[in-house]
């Protein structure tokens, strides 16, 4: 029986404690683990029920929970959107899905006005604790409409958490803690991580594990430059630093994992240890996340200990083209990232 | 017995006739879309309902007029969009719905406030922006909120997919409530609202989505908005009733019905109440370049909801002269107080600045206009 095969392989010490889970599972079961919890949490959105998610992420949630929790909606952003509003408004705890984010552009103004900016006009009476989820940034060959990194814009207004995970255990951690945030919290995955394995410890597969919203992790030390970065070019950024490495530069790469409240502290407590900055995102740089770093650090205790401006590696300021090469040359390789980190450090 | 107003007067409300008869019976009739019947064409009027009526109605027009005069004084600012006129649908709505029910309007919002459970004194000082406004001076005119009320809502529209929402989580959570949703004839054309039908019908929601139309979208009539001005057709695949929204036995009747209507599982309905706004748009606004002193005057001398009301009862016995002049005393007193509370209540304290971004959340620090400025900021 499975069981004893179960016990058997247990016994014989074959199965890892750790094992490799994708971005996509990962979500998959964040969004199990909370629905199960709590029945107040439902799942709307396009395609999310029968077709088991447009990318999969939420398969088998309509077999297990049925219409009720799991609804499919008609092409209707701006209604869903505010239906989804009202229900968080009402006493449930939706997460409302956009297939991407560059649709949550129809349904904004519910996103902003009518879930962030309520709980401080009503002075605290009304809650909305929802979570607007779904892919962010630029995918492969999609072209200009369907690129577009949001994470500036909704990181901008009061109100909102915004929260950009990178591998399996951010992606699970962050959204358990999110759905279970009793405000307005935008979710920014990325669909080229969706099918990306990660090793989980076994802490990260328990259905407690949560991790804060607003706090940064240091993926790894290093004491000649900081990289700070978030999704999926956290791990472009330790890719090159292992390149680095070779050449006896040592990198400090952070995970933000949370765009909106910033860990500045984090970053500012590396910078003082590391003396450079090196900024990595996908998004346009003007007025981006790398520029709002810039500024804090420019107001914060950090500044004195910077021995050369903080450098910004972004997404090239132009509608993402559609031609591989073209949109290859539109986002940050690692190289980009190298030769940043060697211009920074002047070597 | 004496008739209250010709029908003709409801000429300028196509489409509804109204003849009251006798104490309890009075013929109301709605125009219906995809409905076999309709409300009831009789209505029972008791003299406690009848006064509790004319009560809330009266409250809500003082309430209104004596914002108007404090925002001439300038000690209300910024937006302030008046009911006076149309108070017939908020007392009616309230009349018919329990307080469990749910409630969500755009910004013509203090009737609404008021009828949901907000005290005459807790909406002037959030006009004025006390802290003892319901919302601590934090949201003004359009954002006040009271449990099963979800406001005041600022964009046009947006309310819409709210209460949609909101009743979704009725049905949802199995409670047997419903939500009134609300909204103009101007919101009428908002793309939002048809994305709201369609779900809703798809659904079955719970939701009597209201349109309060006062024959004005800020200052584009209603022929001028709309290529279609049946609003209570505009739900197409949605059931619909057109009702005289000055005649407050009509809105609560035909409230009923449309309450009835979703408590049974069939699924949403529309309304159309017929009405009108005596202020112009906001306090900013005359009133008078887009539409005729000529009409606004007959409008007050033929078909005031209140004055309609008060001509009901006392031709039918109902009630004196007297009382009602008592009446009048009592609610102009209590609005008097309500405003000498709200013109001496202190602003909020600037400690409060920051508060409440966020709800159980734990304290965290906000930025201010400079560098230096560091604000908290707690649930």
């Amino acid at each position: 029986s499975p069981l004893f095969h179960k016990f058997l392989k247990e016994a014989l010490n074959k199965v890892p404690k750790d094992k490799c889970v994708t971005v996509r599972d990962a979500l998959n079961q964040a969004m199990d683990e909370e629905l199960e919890r709590d029945e107040r949490v439902f799942l709307l959105g396009e395609e999310v029920a029968q077709y088991d998610g447009a990318y999969k992420v939420s398969r088998g949630l309509w077999k297990k929970y049925g219409d009720k929790r799991i609804i499919d909606t008609p092409i209707s952003e701006m209604g869903f959107a505010g239906i989804a509003v009202g229900a968080a408004m009402a006493g449930l705890r939706p997460i409302c899905e956009f297939m991407t984010f560059n649709f949550s552009m129809q349904a904004i103004d519910q996103v902003i006005n009518s879930a962030a900016k309520t709980c401080y006009m009503s002075a605290g009476l009304q809650a909305v604790p929802i979570v607007f989820r779904g892919p962010n940034g630029a995918s492969a060959g999609v072209a200009a409409q369907h690129s577009q990194c949001f994470a500036a814009w909704y990181a901008h207004c009061p109100g909102l958490k915004v929260v950009s995970p990178w591998n399996s255990e951010d992606a699970k951690g962050l959204l358990k803690s999110s759905i279970r945030d009793d405000n307005p919290v935008v979710f920014l995955e990325n669909e080229l991580l969706y099918g990306v394995p990660f090793e989980m410890s076994e802490e990260a597969q328990s259905k407690d594990f949560t991790i804060p919203i607003g706090k940064a992790k240091v993926e790894r030390a290093g004491s000649h430059i900081t990289l700070v970065s978030h999704s999926r070019y956290v791990g472009h950024c330790l890719d090159a630093a292992a390149v680095l490495a070779k050449e006896g530069i040592e990198c400090e790469v952070i995970n933000l994992r949370t765009i909106r409240p910033m860990d500045v502290e984090s970053i500012e407590a590396s910078v003082m240890k590391t003396n450079h900055l090196v900024t990595v995102e996908g998004g346009w740089p003007q007025f981006g996340v790398g520029a709002e770093i810039c500024a804090r650090i420019m107001e914060g205790s950090a500044f004195n200990y910077l021995d050369s401006p903080v450098t910004r590696v972004t997404g090239v300021d132009i509608p993402m083209p559609y031609a591989k090469i073209l949109e290859d040359h539109s986002l940050p390789q690692i190289k980009d990232i190298i030769f940043s980190v060697k211009k920074t450090l002047n070597v | 017995s004496s008739v209250v107003s010709q029908s003709d007067s409801c000429c300028f409300f196509s489409g509804c006739s109204r003849r009251p008869t006798s104490p309890s019976n009075t013929i109301l009739k709605c125009d219906l879309h995809r409905l076999e019947e309709g409300p009831p064409l009789k209505a029972e009027l008791t003299r406690d309902q009848g006064l509790q009526y004319y009560r809330t109605m009266q409250t809500v027009r003082r309430m209104e007029l004596k914002a108007d005069q404090l925002y001439k004084q300038k000690i209300i600012r910024g937006f302030c969009h008046l009911y006076d006129g149309q108070e017939a649908c908020a007392a009616g709505i309230e009349a018919s719905i329990n307080p469990t029910d749910h409630l969500i309007t755009a910004y013509r919002a203090h009737g609404y406030t008021y009828t949901r459970g907000v005290s005459i004194k807790e909406i002037l000082a959030e006009l004025t922006g006390r802290k003892g406004g319901v919302a601590k001076g934090k949201g003004g005119s359009m954002h006040m909120y009271a449990p099963h009320f979800y406001g005041g809502n600022g964009i046009v529209g947006a309310q819409v997919p709210l209460g949609a929402g909101i009743a979704l989580a009725c049905q949802y959570q199995g409670n047997n409530q419903l939500c009134v949703t609300l909204y103009g004839d101007g919101a009428a054309n908002q793309g939002q609202l048809f994305e709201s039908f369609n779900m809703a019908a798809l659904w079955k929601l719970p939701c009597i989505f209201i349109c309060e139309n006062n024959k004005y979208g800020m200052g584009t009539s209603v022929e001028r908005a709309s290529a279609s001005i049946d609003y209570y057709k505009r739900g197409d695949f949605i059931p619909g009733i057109r009702v005289d929204g000055m005649d407050v036995l009509c809105v609560r009747e035909a409230t009923k019905f449309a309450a009835d209507h979703c408590r049974s599982g069939k699924g949403p309905i529309v309304m159309e109440l017929q009405t009108y706004r005596y202020h112009g748009h906001s306090m900013s606004d005359p009133g008078v370049s887009y539409r005729t002193r000529e009409e606004i005057q007959e409008v007050r001398t033929k078909s005031d909801p209140i004055s309609m009301l008060k001509e009901r009862m006392l031709s039918n016995n109902m009630a004196s002269v007297e009382e009602f002049k008592e009446i009048d005393v009592d609610i102009r007193k209590q609005v008097e107080e309500a405003a000498q509370f709200a013109t001496s209540d202190p602003e909020p304290p600037l400690e409060d600045l920051c508060n409440h971004i966020f709800y159980n959340n734990p304290p965290l620090e906000v930025r201010g206009t400079n560098p230096w400025s560091k604000l908290k900021s707690v649930s």
